[in-house]
């Protein structure tokens, strides 16, 4: 069995579990947000929908479900492209470099999106 | 005349491989491609390429027709020739030997992994182990694979992953065990799969389906793969 230390859950029906899970929870989200959208909505409406705790909480799931889901899709695409067989061994070092940085942009906007969902 | 490109190398004389442009004159007949093939060699003896039984049964002339993996033995002009041209490669992702030979050592490492034979651990009966007509038909359209790596070289994640993604051929026979009723070790093989690399670098694509040659469908055996995976681990 082929081991792997970065990817989310490190077993591979629980990555693809949490993305097919993650893929359902985003998209009863924005097609949500897309219906609140489309039906007309200004600034009190929208501030009252976030002012609600279920809004936040759904919001919060939401913004969970994104950095899982990007997490799973993007450890995929780096362990296609980047790596020794494609490379050389720069493919390692570059490999490590993105997980790294996706992973600290994800935590970053997940930080941030609570900031912004309880108005910290 | 019939426009062919066919790629050549020779790593003993060529130091990188080029695609040599020749005519073949196939008289207006739908001939197959290895016919071709063959007309080619006719011209110059050092046009290399594996075949042998040439009716789709070996498996061994899988090339890249026109950018279509398929057996050039079974497959018409017709079905693969755009304005009179026909580009052969040989099948993409595994290092090439020669022409149109390529190295398939990767492809039966991983058909190797999924340990592709019976394993049953309760006593031998006297005479065979029987098997009923339904349980029989769950191995139909599985056990017929020829194992020409259509579909693996077919496979962006084989290409990217040939040592760590199992492929859509290998999946098939592991799943042909899976499913086999007189197989015991159900349990040990699974547990060998539930890596992000082996079963799970499948997204579905289907360029497995789409080319191979004996229409076997190793996503759907794929898809069964990941349900037992997933019923047995929730």
């Amino acid at each position: 069995m082929v081991t792997a230390v970065t990817s989310m859950g490190r077993s591979g029906l629980s990555d693809w579990l949490m993305q097919r899970v993650t893929a359902v929870i985003l998209l009863a989200y924005f097609a949500y947000i897309g219906v609140v959208v489309v039906s007309g909505v200004d600034y009190v409406a929208w501030s009252d929908l976030f002012s609600q705790t279920w809004m936040r909480v759904f919001s919060l799931l939401a913004l969970i479900s994104l950095g899982v889901h990007a997490w799973v899709g993007l450890w995929s695409v780096f362990t296609d492209y980047f790596t020794e067989r494609m490379m050389g061994t720069a493919g390692n070092v570059i490999r490590l470099v993105a997980e790294l940085v996706s992973g600290l942009v994800m935590f970053t906007y997940l930080v941030w999106g609570i900031q912004i969902l309880w108005g910290l | 005349m019939l426009q062919v490109s066919i790629y050549r190398y020779n790593p003993e004389l060529d130091s990188e491989p080029y695609m040599q442009d020749v005519q073949v004159d196939t008289a207006g007949k739908d001939l197959m491609v290895l016919d071709v093939m063959e007309m080619i060699k006719a011209q110059d003896t050092t046009v290399t390429y594996r075949r042998s039984c040439r009716e789709g049964v070996c498996g061994s002339d899988g090339v890249n027709m026109n950018g279509v993996n398929g057996l050039a033995c079974v497959t018409a002009l017709s079905k693969v020739v755009k304005n009179n041209k026909l580009v052969l490669r040989p099948l993409p992702g595994l290092p090439v030997i020669r022409d149109l030979i390529v190295d398939m050592s990767l492809f039966y490492a991983q058909y190797e992994k999924v340990q592709p034979y019976l394993q049953n651990n309760t006593p031998a009966p006297a005479i065979e182990r029987l098997q009923s007509p339904e349980d029989r038909e769950k191995l139909d359209g599985l056990y017929e694979c020829i194992l020409c790596a259509c579909c693996s070289t077919s496979c962006p994640s084989f290409w990217w992953n040939p040592d760590r993604f199992i492929g859509p051929a290998g999946l098939l026979q592991s799943y042909r065990f899976l499913a086999d009723s007189r197989d015991t070790a159900t349990e040990e093989r699974l547990s060998k799969l539930d890596d992000p690399f082996s079963v799970f670098r499948c997204h579905g694509i289907q360029n497995c389906v789409n080319v191979c040659p004996k229409g076997l469908n190793p996503t759907r055996a794929i898809g069964h793969i990941r349900n037992m995976l997933l019923t047995r681990a929730t």
